[in-house]
């Protein structure tokens, strides 16, 4: 079953973007020509080295960066709109749990933040602590969990106000290999559970080739795109389809499309 | 047990060296009085009257502590103007100078650490309170407080403002400053990412500063409260001198009129004591609140 791709309801779009640092050595070309469009429910990940923008991408469509050229769209809106309207939750390489706040606290704080009355947050709390398996854990205090359960708390915080989109910055890339494989699959999980479109940042090709419906590789200097890989893979994916010939031909592409992306440096 | 070895190890050490410094320093009146009654006087004689003299150069940590005893604990309790008799504090005793200087610096730091958080707050948020507030707060602790003190007592006298108040803005003055250096480096403690985490929720400024940048600089508040409290009394002190009333630095300033040097140490002891009461309670609510919000190193 092959996923269809480019679907007119683009979520996310971007047409020749690009962005340009000035610094005191010169300008640095973070991101050059990006054209893509990302459809609803996509599970989509960016993969390159250090330096290919990856980041500085997922950062642009959440408004923390501004293209310097080109248009990216957010459902349609300015990725600052996007950002107002609560278009989508981010999740960062660190937790970044408040300490001086239970797990419940923590997942809070968005809907604080945005006026949700006192119930609806109660509420929506369980909601997702329990879509993270993390129910019973919201009296606890971030220093009481493991290093992978705060980062399945921080999902929870960034999930808490039922954005569509989901943007995560190497969220496993800290966890050793087997904590990762876990959340990896409860991430898929999640994922067919709410049908949200989320955007996934990596270094690791297994964790690109696993979880996405489609792979964006990138090359450094300038930051760019060098191919895109609408996986052929089933929505449904147990871990063991890591060890069967189709896996193993995206894993494969994908590093040759990253071994490309740095010979023509 | 073990760590009581070495803090009483430097107790004695310090006791020896007082106690020697007191003997060499006060032999000197000693002998001259000797050789004006024309009596010879042995080692051991210098020794024992040298801690023991009315009006010693360097009075011996014993007659320190009884002269601390007497203006305290003997002058409220047996004497006729103590609390136990007349009903109000003595006005010789070091409880009333010392609950005076008190009240005076709790005013102070109070005003001080309030203006320091607001400060401080300002200049994170504005990058203009910041280039043009923080040259001045350095350049007024740079001003020696014992000039500045009583040029502003007789301006706030002149205005009608005396008091207790006059002596609190001095120990404001003092104890602003460390507050705002330390709550400026804990309100900007948080990382990038805790700020663009924030952004991506669209949280306010406000929001920012109460939900995160507050808390986050707690362990940081509490450093500076401790330096701040101290240097509070230190002010309140300076700012007593020139008055009259009650106070320890008028207490320390009529001691020193009056050649009394065993009644400027017992006092000196007084406001050490006071001090590192102060900086033990704030050091307490610290591990107490810190403990809480799960921040204690």
């Amino acid at each position: 079953m092959k996923d269809t791709m480019n679907t007119p309801s683009a979520v996310i779009e971007a047409r020749g973007v690009g962005l340009t640092f000035e610094t005191a050595d010169g300008p640095v070309h973070a991101l050059k020509d990006v054209n893509l469009s990302i459809g609803k429910g996509d599970f989509v990940s960016f993969i390159g080295p250090s330096g290919c923008g990856k980041t500085t991408l997922l950062r642009a469509i959440a408004a923390l960066e501004h293209p310097t050229e080109g248009t990216l769209t957010v459902n349609g809106m300015t990725p600052d709109e996007a950002r107002r309207a609560r278009a989508y939750g981010y999740v960062f390489q660190a937790a970044g749990l408040y300490p001086w706040r239970t797990i419940a606290g923590n997942v809070k704080l968005p809907l604080e933040i945005m006026g949700y009355s006192r119930a609806e947050q109660q509420a929506r709390v369980e909601k997702v602590l329990s879509l993270v398996e993390l129910d019973g854990f919201g009296r606890k205090f971030p220093w009481q969990l493991s290093g992978g359960m705060q980062q399945r708390a921080s999902i929870a915080r960034a999930l808490a106000f039922d954005a569509d989109i989901l943007l995560m910055d190497e969220p496993f890339g800290a966890l050793d290999e087997i904590v990762r494989d876990r959340l990896n699959e409860e991430l898929l999980k999640l994922w067919a559970a709410t049908g949200k479109t989320i955007g996934f940042v990596t270094h690791s090709i297994p964790e690109a080739v696993y979880l996405s419906t489609r792979i964006v590789v990138m090359s450094p200097r300038p930051g760019r795109i060098t191919d895109v890989i609408d996986s052929p893979l089933p929505r449904e994916r147990p871990l063991e389809i890591r060890d069967t010939p189709e896996f193993i031909a995206i894993a494969h592409r994908v590093r040759e499309g990253l071994r490309a992306g740095h010979l023509d440096d | 047990m073990r760590n009581a070895i070495p803090v009483l190890g430097v107790v004695a050490a310090i006791m020896v060296v007082w106690y020697l410094a007191a003997v060499w320093m006060n032999a000197q009146w000693t002998r001259d009085q000797a050789a004006r009654a024309g009596i010879e006087v042995s080692f051991a004689d210098i020794v024992a009257d040298t801690l023991a003299q009315d009006r010693p150069r360097l009075p011996a940590p014993h007659q320190v502590l009884l002269e601390l005893h007497a203006l305290t604990w003997t002058e409220e309790v047996h004497s006729r103007r103590g609390i136990v008799q007349s009903g109000s504090l003595s006005n010789r005793s070091l409880v009333h100078h010392g609950l005076v200087t008190l009240s005076a610096t709790f005013l102070g730091f109070a005003f001080g650490a309030g203006f320091g958080i607001l400060l401080a707050i300002g200049i994170v948020h504005d990058r203009a309170t910041d280039m043009s507030v923080m040259p001045w707060a350095i350049a007024s602790q740079t001003i020696p407080i014992v000039a500045i003190a009583p040029m502003i007592i007789v301006v706030l006298n002149s205005i009608g403002i005396s008091g207790l108040v006059p002596k609190a803005i001095i120990a404001a003055y003092l104890s602003f400053f460390p507050v705002v250096v330390g709550m400026v480096k804990g309100l900007r403690s948080p990382d990038a990412m805790q700020m663009d985490l924030l952004r991506t929720y669209s949280a306010s400024s406000f929001q920012a500063l109460w939900k995160l940048r507050m808390p986050a600089s707690m362990p940081y508040l509490f450093a500076s409260l401790k330096v701040g409290i101290a240097a509070s009394l230190v002010g309140t002190i300076v700012a007593e001198l020139p008055l009259g009333g009650a106070g320890l630095g008028t207490r320390l300033l009529a001691g020193s009129y009056y050649g009394q040097t065993i009644q400027i140490w017992a006092t000196l002891l007084v406001a050490a004591i006071l001090a590192a009461t102060m900086v033990g309670v704030i050091g307490a609510v610290q591990r107490m609140t810190l403990t809480r919000m799960g921040m204690a190193q």
